[in-house]
């Protein structure tokens, strides 16, 4: 009899009770399972460097990497922009998971469509499915645009995207003047930073409008950041500064809209009017350099348009960020943001006695990694380990190079295009005080003990981290808050032992 | 509220007008609404999704790697292909197993090939062949390793099978190639069905020729095996337990908390008792035809079925067991009778739209009507006929069927017919909840569970407690607002 009704026990306490434990025990009978012994030793030896050695020789097989692949990005980014419906062309299932995957994240309902392609549309290319599929999301979802890009399947077997529109136009599956960009988003290249950056450019792209005189804004790209709501903050911060802007493209409202009651599906912010507009700003600024490095480039050639990377995380990164604003637009930085400025760095002078000389490890996409690299380094810390699976030459130049530029620094490996199985071993053979990133790290923190700050994505297993801002001053508070409070944590639970190791349990720390 | 038969094949009318005529035709045959006496649901099923309207489906993959292979614990599932497929599936389903994982246990690792242009250009054979050997070098204690190829596999010509022999020739262990091309099939039915075939081709075939002695076993009277539970949550315990408690012995959990060695073992018990009759009946019926072990579907939810079941099953063997699952029945009735009187009172009455995969959308219907709860709307992700016509035992006639719903369908349907509980998964979830729709993922029982067997039920009975009454739900409207 194990539950008891006044207090029912799910998972987490029902399979403590000793009938289940029995059970366990009955069950292992028929599993032809190794022995304690060996499952230990074995266990002991994933810990070694000898089998360090065995994991980084790999040459072909990944194990839990730390990214995704390209249309996922390229759904994001398609929802900041207003009444916009992402279409993916191709296998149907992967629209579930990347539906799944957002929405466990954000607990936020997330709308995509799939052309549901099959066997047929393998052998036939998919150009059914696209016209039946735009006709049915249109006279369906009522989208003020429909944003299509591609799986591997429709990769694999070259469906042509820009002939394929033409052609569905034509059939008269959506109007003639209806926006539909798109992009080509190949899974088996890049990763999910690069779908990001291709559907952006898909849609400006199809967006231009004419280029006239300047409007007098300066436009703004975030990147594959999934701390949304900073796009509520930079829009605070350029309001502050008096400078008219466009986000491309603010999903804030998509992944954090408020319960009213009324479900809405479309909820992206960036105006299709405002975007093509956009090419007359006097310039862009995007927050990331390698979720928008081919939009950059377009937005030069095309639009001759100057373009700039400023990554406003961390003091110094957002310092450089609000004087690279002021220099383009000749105002002012204002008293407030001096205030907030100062009470950031009020907050990292009172915790940086509890994180100087910190070693820790730190995985993620690289712009989130050089962001964190600039704010922890700035607070002394140490960074030791750093794992980017998606990474590239030139992101690993500029890591080396920001490290070098601080004494504390110059113990950091960039580990490019490892996993987190290299991390499991880099953490066991050569182990540091905290490490930082997303809901997966929770398997690094059950093996190796190394405290978790959860920052990244995806962080399915805590609520709400995703609500906070990490951008500009303000940010630092939050980025702040998470470590130190961290490695507090941690102090506390290290020392809790009763008159053991609860000497050392203080009340004021 | 009340809607009669014409109300409801009215609403099913209106929120088809939406589409355009051509696929207004197609989906009107997903839709239907029960009649007394009718043996089936009427509606057509396992048809190719519309493109562009939203299924919740997802691919032969996802039914291969995710669902079927995936739980079993002591193997090494490569997700062989691009990276997303293996990323977004890592973890998922919470199909809970006991090991050390990444030692003797990989349920909650990803292993991908991470396919680049390259090997998309000059094929992936070598490189699959090579990450064999480097798990091999890494993970020792693996008892073998299945293959689950993503599209780009199948459409660059492969050969997977090929590899798949060789190295399990080399490595001494089974490999097992599973076709399941995320284009193959209408949903991910059909990578249930791979995978079952797979288990045929590439398992029995070999495990055949071992003795019981050879994989540690021997035979009793009373061997059952678990068909179709992936341990959702504990869900498979939690029947374990009470078959147990009945004088069964369990030898195989197949595919929840399983190992290869259950998997092997699967077909040497008297009886097959299947849990998920979508995903599984196709190797049910294999182990019938050609080992002569029978196969019965029971339903574990709500006491009410439960005990039906444990008759059901124990009617399969003798009277020790027939008498010892009376025992079982009487030692839970008080807790079963003490969770309803507890938590009927607050749910009585309360109606609720159900959309799931597998069996669910049928079974679990007992457990909401023991707690005086009734289900006014069901369907299928990737229901086929049989699982129509299964379904009619439980739904009460007038009961709104909808198969493959889409976004839209669903939507419209909550809006008209006023549920006070959906009950479906992560995809729909927050749709409704903005609606202030209190909501249980029936996918993941909502990270809580388990739902099966005596203990599941008191579980279920709490979160559906904890979900409709809830006071956030009052929350949702301003007091200045006009009601």
């Amino acid at each position: 009899m194990s539950q008891n009704v006044e207090k029912i026990q799910d998972h987490a306490r029902l399979f403590h009770q000793p009938e289940y434990q029995d059970l366990f025990a009955r069950k292992r009978e028929f599993e032809n399972c190794h022995s304690t012994d060996e499952v230990e030793q074995i266990s002991e030896w994933t810990k070694s460097w000898e089998y360090r050695e065995k994991n980084f020789a790999r040459e072909a097989l990944t194990i839990n990497p730390a990214k995704a692949c390209q249309p996922l990005g390229a759904i994001f980014a398609a929802t900041g922009f207003e009444g916009t419906l992402p279409f993916v062309h191709g296998s149907q299932g992967c629209v579930a998971y990347f539906r799944t995957h957002l929405t466990r994240h954000f607990k936020e309902p997330f709308s995509a469509v799939s052309s549901s392609m099959t066997e047929d549309a393998a052998v036939f290319g998919g150009l059914k499915n696209m016209i039946e599929g735009l006709s049915n999301s249109y006279t369906l979802y009522k989208p003020k645009m429909i944003a299509i890009c591609t799986t591997c399947m429709a990769e694999v077997i070259g469906d042509d995207l820009s002939s394929f529109v033409t052609t569905s136009k034509n059939e008269g599956s959506v109007p003639q003047d209806f926006p539909v960009p798109f992009a080509h988003t190949p899974s088996f290249i890049g990763s999910h930073i690069t779908g990001y950056d291709n559907m952006l450019k898909g849609i400006l792209t199809e967006l231009k409008g004419d280029r006239t005189v300047s409007n007098g804004k300066l436009n703004f790209i975030p990147g594959f950041d999934t701390y949304v709501t900073n796009n509520r903050e930079l829009d605070r911060i350029l309001n502050l500064m008096d400078i008219p802007h466009t986000i491309l493209a603010d999903n804030s409202d998509s992944f954090d809209s408020p319960n009213e009651g009324e479900y809405v599906m479309y909820n992206g912010k960036t105006t299709l009017a405002e975007t093509a507009d956009a090419i007359n700003g006097d310039a862009t600024i995007a927050l990331q350099a390698y979720s928008t490095e081919k939009t950059r480039a377009y937005l030069e050639a095309d639009w001759q348009q100057p373009t700039h990377v400023c990554r406003p995380f961390g003091i110094r990164g957002t310092d450089a960020f609000v004087m690279k604003l002021s220099e383009l637009t000749g105002k002012p930085i204002p008293r407030q943001l001096e205030i907030e400025r100062g009470r950031a760095v009020d907050a990292m002078t009172d915790s940086q006695a509890w994180l100087h000389g910190k070693r820790f490890a730190l995985y993620g996409d690289p712009d989130l990694v050089l962001s964190l690299l600039s704010f922890t380094l700035e607070l002394g810390m140490e960074p030791v380990h750093i794992v980017v699976t998606n990474s590239n030459a030139t992101f690993e130049e500029e890591a080396k190079a920001l490290l070098a530029s601080y004494a504390n620094g110059k113990e950091a490996t960039v580990w490019g295009g490892k996993d987190l199985w290299h991390l499991r071993s880099l953490l066991f053979t050569e182990p540091v005080d905290l490490l930082i990133g997303n809901s997966y790290g929770k398997y690094l923190w059950r093996d190796t003990k190394t405290p978790l700050v959860r920052i990244g994505y995806p962080i399915f297993d805590r609520h709400h981290l995703h609500r906070y801002t990490t951008l500009g001053y303000q940010g630092v508070i939050n980025l702040l808050n998470w470590i130190v409070n961290t490695l507090l944590e941690e102090l506390d639970r290290q020392t809790n032992i009763p008159s053991k190791t609860d000497i050392s349990f203080d009340l004021i720390r | 509220m009340t809607f009669t038969q014409d109300d409801k094949q009215q609403i099913i009318k209106e929120v088809l007008e939406a589409y355009p005529e051509k696929s207004r035709k197609k989906r009107e045959k997903h839709l239907n609404v029960t009649e007394e006496g009718k043996s089936d649901c009427g509606v057509k099923s396992n048809i190719k999704s519309l493109p562009g309207v939203m299924t919740t489906r997802g691919c032969a993959f996802a039914g291969a790697k995710g669902v079927v292979w995936g739980p079993v614990k002591d193997m090494i599932h490569i997700s062989h292909g691009p990276v997303g497929c293996g990323y977004y599936s890592w973890s998922g389903r919470r199909n809970y197993y006991i090991g050390t994982t990444g030692v003797d246990t990989f349920g909650t690792m990803q292993f991908t090939t991470d396919f680049q242009e390259r090997d998309i250009v000059f094929g992936g054979d070598k490189k699959l062949a090579k990450v064999i050997d480097e798990l091999e070098t890494l993970f020792p204690l693996s008892k073998g390793i299945t293959i689950e190829s993503e599209c780009p596999v199948g459409l660059i010509g492969d050969d997977i099978e090929a590899v798949s022999k060789k190295k399990a020739k080399e490595i001494g262990k089974s490999v097992v190639p599973v076709r399941c091309e995320g284009f193959r099939g209408v949903s991910q039915s059909l990578g249930h069905h791979i995978a079952n075939d797979t288990v045929r081709d590439w398992v029995y075939a070999k495990s055949d020729k071992l003795s019981n002695e050879e994989l540690g076993f021997t035979a009793s009277p009373y061997d059952v095996s678990v068909i179709g539970d992936y341990n959702i949550g504990g869900d498979a315990w939690s029947s374990r337990i009470l078959l147990e408690e009945m004088g069964l012995r369990v030898i195989s959990q197949f595919s929840g908390d399983g190992s290869f060695n259950e998997v092997k073992l699967s077909h040497r018990g008297k009886l097959n008792l299947i849990h998920c009759y979508r995903s599984m009946n196709y190797l049910c019926k294999h182990m019938e035809e050609t080992y002569g072990v029978p196969w019965l579907e029971f339903n574990f939810f709500g006491p009410t079925y439960i005990a039906k079941s444990l008759r059901e099953i124990a009617d399969r063997f003798d009277d020790t067991i027939r008498a010892k699952a009376e025992e079982v029945i009487a030692k839970y009735q008080a807790q079963s009778d003490a969770v309803i009187a507890k938590y009927r009172p607050r749910l009585a009455g309360k109606r609720v739209m159900l959309m799931v995969g597998g069996l669910r959308p049928r079974h679990v219907i007992p457990a909401f009507k023991d707690l005086g709860m009734e289900v006014i709307g069901t369907g299928y992700e990737f229901g086929h006929n049989d699982d129509y016509k299964l379904t009619t035992e439980y739904t009460d006639p007038g009961t709104v069927i909808y198969d493959d719903v889409t976004g839209y369908e669903f939507e419209e349907f909550a809006r008209k017919l006023k549920p006070d509980l959906i009950a479906a998964g992560i995809k729909e979830k927050y749709v409704f909840q903005k609606m202030a729709l209190p909501f249980r993922q029936m996918h993941s029982w909502d990270y809580s569970g388990p739902y099966h067997g005596y203990d599941g039920f008191a579980i279920f009975a709490r979160d559906m407690d904890l979900a409709l009454n809830s006071p956030t739900w009052g929350l949702v409207k301003t007091p200045w607002q006009t009601v």
